[in-house]
């Protein structure tokens, strides 16, 4: 294992990470580097390894090679997902996936930082301070109103928005989300940009994407992948006039 | 100490309040109608019917257990009947023990089935269990540590669904193979049976089938007042999103296997107190308890009374076995295809069981009036 280069400001460091399933090179060397507070997009076609990318920094996939820095320190590809998750690194998938048969709150609740143990969980009590906590992020993404609902009750907005919440509630380095504008309505695509360009004061947020005009939206630096590894990044503008990803969208 | 605010806590919903004072009710007044009544007397409850309540009342507990795991976890063990049968034989040696010099055979120490065989000492896992005490241990240790290591196993490696069921099915059924087994020293295909006393009271006694009757209630309520505590605190909402989505879960930085292990260990416990409670009133135990059948059994009493409630699995173990009591009396062989189109009904009409019908019910009259009302304002 060889680091060439750690750069102390980089909050999350991939470098060289190559991942293959039976010959099929998901992964082939990529690179990325992110930066405290920054919101990142990254867009690519499909099979471009958007989606193993998130997998190997947050321990489901053990790549074949390469290193996955985080804080400059910690190289996640030696942990698995419970203590990637507590370390401070959030996943928000595609499909929102919030605990359908408990309400908006004890979701937050569940997702709320701290003992996660057996033993704690069951001697748990709220404080005061964790509930206050709840009610911020309730607030933060607009379900106040829905705190004692059923999570599988709330509208396809509503659970991506609690999801992220859930997420929020961790406090977390770096949040990863996984196609969040897929089948909302106009209205709350552009809301969830807000709430982004907000959240990205505070945490480091990657956000993998097809819709365009979204990513317009959040007006952020972007990266494109092709077949597992880094094909252009900078500014959308910059990507969209670039002769290698026109190719690579127009070619398919 | 006060009782009331962790009552209000506990029992916080309608069904499990009923639940807790039909059983209370029932464990107290049958066995006294059994010994204050005469017989003929209206009031007088028969020896035989406690003896019949009483081993429901174990069932009850069994059925408690699974669906702990099942409803609330997800894991739908097909082989929860091992630990049942586990902590049966445990007590079973127990009694076996209190025999005494009373066997045919009248050897002080060998039980008569080791006399048959020619054993001339007793097998080194026989030791202690002439102590109540050390029986007492044995019946919560042994299902609770065999569980731990199945558990640990199945569980680390990720080892769900389908897989799982089939696992403890393929578990219930080698340990029914082994007990058939007579040089493995619990009695072969004969079990264990012929029991005296216990802890020196006539098992066979009015008074000795009232205590039991009464234990096996009060266990009932123990064991529901302690899977109530689980799921009420935030480990039980843990449970519940394994159950909904474990890898969500996992991702929420909750180790998944833990948790699973903690319930499946706790249940396996609980089923060998129903089954050490279940043995002394029926007088017998041997390795037909290990059968996958009655695993499967256990299964369908809680998906009759309702999953994921507690008291739904309480009412289906009672219901379906008072319907078995009575169904295998009158049509023998209707038995089975009655047992299997309840289940087959539950599953495709009542999918929170009986006890979900109440709230069936109550949400379509809801809807009806809702609609009326809409009509009404519409006009």
């Amino acid at each position: 294992m060889q680091i060439k280069h750690i750069d102390q400001n980089a909050i999350l460091y991939l470098n060289g990470v190559s991942v293959s399933f039976d010959g099929f090179k998901a992964l082939n060397s990529l690179s990325l580097f992110l930066e405290p507070g920054e919101l990142r997009a990254i867009i690519g076609p499909n099979g471009a390894g958007k989606t193993t990318m998130m997998d190997v920094i947050t321990g489901k996939t053990k790549p074949d090679q390469g290193d996955v820095i985080y804080n400059g320190t910690v190289d996640l590809t030696r942990f698995d997902e419970a203590a990637i998750a507590n370390m401070g690194i959030g996943r928000k998938f595609q499909k929102p996936t919030v605990i359908e048969s408990l309400t908006v709150f004890e979701n937050l609740e569940m997702a709320l930082a701290g003992g996660r143990g057996v033993f704690a969980s069951l001697f748990h009590r709220l404080k005061a301070d964790q509930r206050q906590r709840i009610e911020e992020i309730l607030l933060l993404v607009d379900l106040q109103d829905r705190v004692g609902h059923l999570a599988g009750s709330l509208s396809h907005g509503q659970k991506q928005w609690l999801e992220i919440g859930m997420l929020l509630i961790q406090k977390p380095g770096v949040l990863l989300i996984d196609e969040p504008a897929a089948g909302m309505t106009d209205i709350e695509t552009e809301k969830t940009a807000v709430l982004f360009k907000r959240l990205a004061k505070d945490h480091t947020l990657v956000v993998v994407e097809h819709d365009m005009d979204f990513i317009k939206a959040l007006a952020c630096k972007v990266t494109v992948l092709h077949e597992g590894s880094v094909l252009a990044e900078g500014s959308l503008e910059q990507v969209q006039n670039n002769e290698k990803v026109i190719e690579v969208y127009l070619g398919r | 100490m006060t009782l009331g605010p962790l009552t209000r806590t506990l029992l916080n919903d309608r069904g499990s309040q009923i639940l807790m004072v039909s059983v209370l009710a029932m464990t107290v007044l049958i066995p006294l109608c059994n010994l204050a009544f005469p017989e003929g007397s209206a009031l007088h409850v028969s020896t035989y019917m406690v003896t019949l309540l009483g081993k429901y009342l174990c069932y009850a507990l069994l059925a408690l257990a699974v669906d702990l795991i099942w409803g609330y976890c997800g894991i739908l063990s097909l082989g929860h009947g091992a630990f049942f049968a586990l902590g049966g034989y445990a007590m079973g040696m127990y009694l076996m023990r209190q025999i005494g010099d009373r066997g045919v055979y009248g050897d002080p120490v060998l039980p008569d089935f080791m006399v048959f065989l020619n054993w001339q000492e007793l097998p080194w896992f026989w030791y202690g269990f002439d102590n109540f005490a050390f029986a007492a241990l044995m019946i919560m240790l042994v299902p609770g540590v065999l569980a731990f290591l199945f558990g640990w196993l199945a569980f680390r490696s990720r080892v769900t669904g389908v897989y799982l069921s089939i696992i403890t099915q393929a578990l219930t059924y080698a340990l029914l193979l082994a007990f058939f087994r007579n040089d493995m020293g619990f009695g072969g295909n004969n079990g264990l049976t012929d029991f005296k006393d216990i802890l020196g009271f006539n098992i066979q006694a009015d008074g000795t089938r009232a205590v039991l009757f009464v234990l096996s209630g009060v266990a009932l309520m123990a064991g529901f007042l302690i899977c109530k505590a689980i799921v009420q605190s935030k480990l039980g909402r843990v449970l519940i999103a394994v159950r909904d989505s474990e890898s969500r879960t996992r991702f929420l930085g909750y180790r998944v296997e833990h948790f699973k292990l903690f319930v499946f260990v706790v249940s396996a416990v609980l089923a060998g107190i129903a089954g050490a409670l279940y043995v002394p009133q029926v007088g017998i135990i041997n390795p037909g308890e290990f059968s996958p059948v009655n695993s499967i059994e256990i299964i369908i009493w809680v998906a009759v009374g309702g999953r994921g409630t507690l008291y739904g699995a309480v009412v289906g173990a009672l219901v379906v076995n008072f319907a078995k009591t009575y169904f295998t009396g009158a049509f023998p062989e209707l038995w089975l295809f009655l047992l299997g189109g309840l289940f087959v009904i539950s599953t495709l009409y009542l999918p929170k069981g009986l006890v979900g019908i109440i709230g069936q019910v109550r949400n379509r009259l809801a809807a009806r009036s809702a609609t009326a009302q809409t009509l009404k304002t519409s006009e």
